[in-house]
């Protein structure tokens, strides 16, 4: 048993740290007694839900996670796959969630210096960035009624988009400034707003590397007698239980009290770090690499032992530090940015600390490695900390989830925006706007509402903060085509016979569809991805996850957790696609607006073996046709016109025919590669008729189109215009390429590309609105930062 | 003809600048600790944060040894391209005119810029030809505004020395008299905000900017005679 200075702490002191009374119980049955400051600190962070997955590993160990490609499963710093050449792709997402609710800036700047410290710990240089972010409604549109009155549901609309563009501005410059500084393009995302992420956002980032194959590192602690480098920032106080206290609970009145616990990023000093360790690494001085996440010191350096089935010793007293009176305890778990652990043999050690002061990196050999089995704490002579690793990584008790399906829908319906919507579009005295008439809207109104409302809305003046071109990989930039599109090598001269091969990743995940049906709804965020991947050619090769769910002790939220699980493990096996590792966040909820839609992100990767056929969104020449593929089944359920019209939530959406979609994604992938097409683009939020708008709006062309008879129902096009579904896809070509494409797959000519105008006939009803109309529609996310 | 870029901590696009450069002669990575420019015909100073840019940008890597070296280099007479970054540092060393502030937009903005070249007779625009008056160039930057008073840029004009403007319209940084690039007095130092070296392949979307390596490496040889 370790002396400690001060008296023991006790139950009190452990409840506080977030353990449970059970779990600290154990925790003393392994130590052989109660545990001292700096072991209860130790358990407490690493038996938290964050780092030990204690309500969703069951779960996880349901999902998929072999394929051809695989290089390197779950439970490493990222996940990899075969990318040809001898080169792996590395890619992970993960969450930031509870740090950005509380001080946006930080918490997405150092959410992305995190994922791209678990890019590069594995050895890989990180090529690219993208981000899923969530946030409540930042228009305070409400109805005309309520408007008038003044009512206490337009104070909450406001407070809430105030709140809503908050934490928005700050995400976005966050990203933006941990991003651009480290010289990683930021090439993708997606942002929805919706009232149940009002209080609790997310932040989800996720990175991409490329190392060779025989470079990868692993976190695995080897070499009895080598040696601990710490290298990097020094240590300081921040973020010192983050991932127990912040990470781990919901979110209450008092957060602003929190903020000592988020992280400060330096993105200056993660660029050196990031080339310092990269250097490292070509230059074979490392045995193993793990970089400093979540729990700090502690988590790397007990999952570093776990891993190699050995022990460490760390001494605090050869930790570099900023403040020089910090408490041992305070050093093994603060969560200070930009910081690696490596382990290295006696004879390199001068060598590794050479080259961090080239890069003006701190270095400091700080423990061994040991065969102990444990993990042991000095402060200079005296042991101050001892654990069985096992009792610290393993032993941590796993929850079973108490599942129960609730017996109504249980988020409350949005309110009804669609009027005053389609007023602001009146007001706004777009030249040609067609007269507001009275009654319901008709489509063009409804279509101008949908492009204007904030799911839909152009992200350019989101993604214009971003540099989605260094490293000089980009071939399709965002909103140029439905996934992004990387060349595997940086571009450079070559002849014109040469083709280049290309990877292409795409995230997503549609919340509210989650919220009506957990299984359906995640298979649907799935193929979402896989569709995309689809319109510029690529194949899946694996996909990361990130569960952002509830508070999982409540049985509605470990009802969702488990069907939304159930679904990612169906929709993977359809599609032959490995999970090749993840995150999982819970505890995303609030007193005052309960828990966030389930939303599980998918980040998926696909190859594709020529950029220069990369297909685009856009349409890109007069007189093309313009073709729907698929199974067109629109279902205004959970749609974004629902959503606007104020209805509840469904409790189920319709069956998706898995088979039947995965082989039109194949067909339509298929397509693509062969050069046939001049446009593809999937159907989503805003159904077909929104897909046409963004269609002529990338290409700055209109377009003229009849939706035939058999799409429409009693009540006219409307169902059929903004209905959604799986699956679904817009193309544009010359005739005979589209009929090939029909020849293997269903397909419906709709129309021409051309004009200034999108003229959409669907009988009895027509739409005719002119570019510029959309255009401005299109654009009303801009005043957000203005 | 063989390029020089210099690379300090926190450079972003040494690697782009040097890929691009590649296109149309040989290229050597610089250090910024090393005083030896290693005997190259042109130094291009890259893109990105350097040193952090947490002081003002490009105000500490303006007393680098490498800039040192640059600004002896510059004084001889050689070729010195400044992008972004590259731009803000040769201001702060005091070898162009004027200085960078803050975006009007006063946020970090990306955006594929349409240039107009109103001087192509310098050494960084000669093979900008007239059947090509504009640039396709992307700009990414926040502090990007090009300040000079009003009637230093009326002598800056009057020299030839406004080489790049952004079309009407375009600009989001707020620059004096839409300026994107300018030279010095003699010719031989040159910066600008927009990126050449991302836009030197039909796969980024434009090959505009291979000009201005293209330009560099006609002097280059030009001088050689």
């Amino acid at each position: 048993m370790a002396d400690s200075q001060q008296t023991l702490p006790g139950l009190q002191d452990a409840l506080a740290l977030g353990l449970t009374e059970s779990e600290y119980e154990l925790v003393c049955e392994k130590q052989g007694g109660p545990p001292n400051v700096v072991e209860l600190a130790m358990y407490s962070l690493l038996w938290s839900e964050h780092c030990a997955y204690k309500h969703s590993k069951k779960l996880l160990r349901t999902l998929p996670t072999q394929g051809s490609r695989l290089v390197m499963g779950p439970g490493e710093n990222a996940g990899a796959v075969d990318i040809g050449d001898g080169l792996v792709c590395a890619f992970k997402v993960e969450s930031h969630n509870h740090p950005s609710a509380v001080e946006p800036f930080q918490g997405a700047a150092t959410g992305v210096g995190g994922i791209l410290r678990d890019i590069f710990a594995i050895g890989a240089r990180p090529i690219a960035v993208l981000d899923s972010l969530r946030f409540g409604e930042p228009l305070a549109v409400v109805g005309d009624a309520e408007a008038s009155s003044g009512s206490s549901s337009q104070d909450d609309a406001s407070a809430q988009a105030r709140r809503a563009r908050y934490l928005l501005d700050g995400a976005v410059a966050g990203i933006a400034h941990y991003g651009n500084s480290v010289g990683v393009p930021t090439i993708g995302g997606e942002v929805y707003f919706e009232g149940p992420y009002g209080q609790s956002c997310l932040v989800n980032a996720m990175a991409l590397g490329i190392a060779p194959r025989e470079r990868l590192m692993s976190s695995a602690a080897v070499g009895v007698g080598n040696t601990i480098v710490l290298f990097g920032a020094s240590t300081g106080r921040d973020g010192i239980g983050g991932a127990s206290v912040l990470a781990s609970a919901e979110l209450g009145q008092d957060d602003g009290g929190k903020r000592p616990t988020v992280q400060v990023g330096d993105p200056f000093e993660g660029k050196k770090l990031l080339e310092c360790s990269l250097e490292l690494v070509e230059c074979g001085l490392l045995a193993t690499l793990q970089d400093l996440g979540a729990a700090g010191l502690t988590s790397s350096a007990a999952e570093m032992a776990a891993k190699g089935g050995l022990g460490v010793d760390l001494d605090v007293a050869r930790v570099p530090l900023r403040e020089a009176d910090m408490e041992p305890f305070e050093i093994m778990v603060s969560e200070s940015q930009e910081r690696m652990l490596c382990v290295v043999t006696p004879d390199k050690v001068e060598q590794v600390l050479e080259v961090c002061a080239r890069w003006e990196v701190g270095g400091a050999a700080i423990g061994e490695v040991t065969g102990t089995g444990k993990v042991r704490v000095l402060d200079g002579e005296r042991v101050i900390g001892e654990m069985p690793v096992a009792a610290l990584v393993d032993d941590c008790p796993l929850y079973d989830l108490q599942p129960q399906r609730p017996q109504a829908q249980i988020y409350p319906a949005p309110a009804a925006t669609l009027d005053a919507l389609v007023s602001q579009g009146a007001g706004a005295g777009s030249g040609g706007a067609q007269p507001r008439g009275s009654g319901s809207p008709n489509p063009a109104e409804i279509l101008l509402a949908l492009l204007r409302s904030p799911n839909i809305a152009s992200r350019r003046p989101l993604f214009e903060h971003y540099d989605p071109v260094v490293q000089s990989r980009t071939v399709r930039r965002p909103q140029t085509a439905d996934a992004a599109v990387l060349a595997i090598h940086p571009l450079t001269a070559r002849d014109s016979q040469e083709t280049l091969r290309g990877i292409a990743v795409s995230i997503d995940c549609n919340g509210r569809r989650v919220a009506a049906d957990p299984r359906q709804g995640t298979i649907a965020a799935v193929l979402e991805c896989a569709a995309n991947l689809a319109c510029v050619g690529a194949e899946p090769l694996g996909l990361t996850d990130n569960l952002n769910f509830g508070n999982p002790e409540k049985p509605h939220i470990a009802w969702q957790l488990q069907e939304s699980v159930a679904g990612l493990r169906e929709a993977c096996l359809a599609l032959d696609v490995p999970v090749v590792g993840g995150n999982v966040s819970l505890y995303n909820e609030s007193a005052s607006s309960g828990p966030i839609y389930p939303t599980p992100v998918i980040g998926m990767v696909g190859e594709l073996p020529d950029v220069a056929r990369a297909g685009r969104l856009g349409f890109q020449r007069a007189g093309d046709a313009i073709a729907l593929v698929g199974n067109f089944a629109p279902s205004p359920a959970a749609s974004e016109l629902a959503k606007l019209c104020g209805e509840q939530l469904p409790q189920e959406l319709p069956a998706i025919d898995l088979d039947g979609a995965v082989a039109t994604i194949v067909a339509l992938r298929e397509a693509v590669r062969q050069g046939g097409l001049a446009s593809a683009h999937d159907l989503a939020e805003g159904g077909l008729a929104v897909a046409l708008a963004e269609c002529c709006l990338a290409g700055g062309l209109g377009a003229q189109l009849r939706v035939p008879a058999e799409f429409l129902d009693e009540e006219g096009g409307v169902a059929a215009l903004f209905g959604e579904g799986p699956a679904c896809f817009l193309v544009s070509g010359e005739q005979a390429a589209l009929r090939r494409l029909g020849e293997r797959i269903e397909l419906t000519l709709l129309g021409e590309v051309g004009g200034e105008d999108l003229v959409i006939e669907a009988q009895p009803t027509a739409l005719r609105l002119s570019l510029a109309e959309l255009e401005q529609a299109h654009g009303a996310l801009a005043e957000l930062f203005a | 003809m063989r390029f020089g870029v210099l690379r300090f901590p926190g450079s972003c696009d040494e690697v782009d600048a040097t890929l691009a450069a590649g296109r149309v002669g040989e290229t050597e990575l610089i250090w910024h600790r090393d005083r030896d420019l290693k005997g190259v015909d042109a130094v291009i100073v890259p893109g990105g944060f350097s040193y952090g840019d947490y002081l003002r940008a490009g105000a500490i890597a303006r007393f680098s040894p490498a800039m040192e070296s640059v600004i002896s280099f510059a004084a001889e007479g050689g070729l010195v391209l400044g992008i972004c970054n590259g731009f803000q540092v040769l201001c702060e060393a005091r070898l162009l005119p004027g200085a960078l502030l803050p975006n009007l937009n006063r946020r970090f903005t990306f955006r594929q810029m349409q240039l107009e070249v109103v001087n192509s007779r310098t050494s960084f625009t000669r093979a900008c030809t007239a059947s090509q008056p504009s640039l396709s160039i992307p700009a990414k930057h926040s502090w990007g505004r090009w300040y000079a008073p009003a009637k230093s840029v009326e002598q800056l004009a009057g020299n030839g020395q406004i080489v790049l403007r952004y079309k009407p319209g375009q600009s989001f940084n707020g620059s004096t008299a839409e300026v994107a690039g300018v030279s010095n007095a003699a010719g031989n130092v040159f910066g600008m905000m927009p990126h050449p070296e991302h836009a030197v392949d039909p796969l980024m979307g434009s090959s505009d900017g291979l000009a201005i390596f293209e330009s560099m490496r006609l002097t280059v040889e030009a001088r050689r005679g």
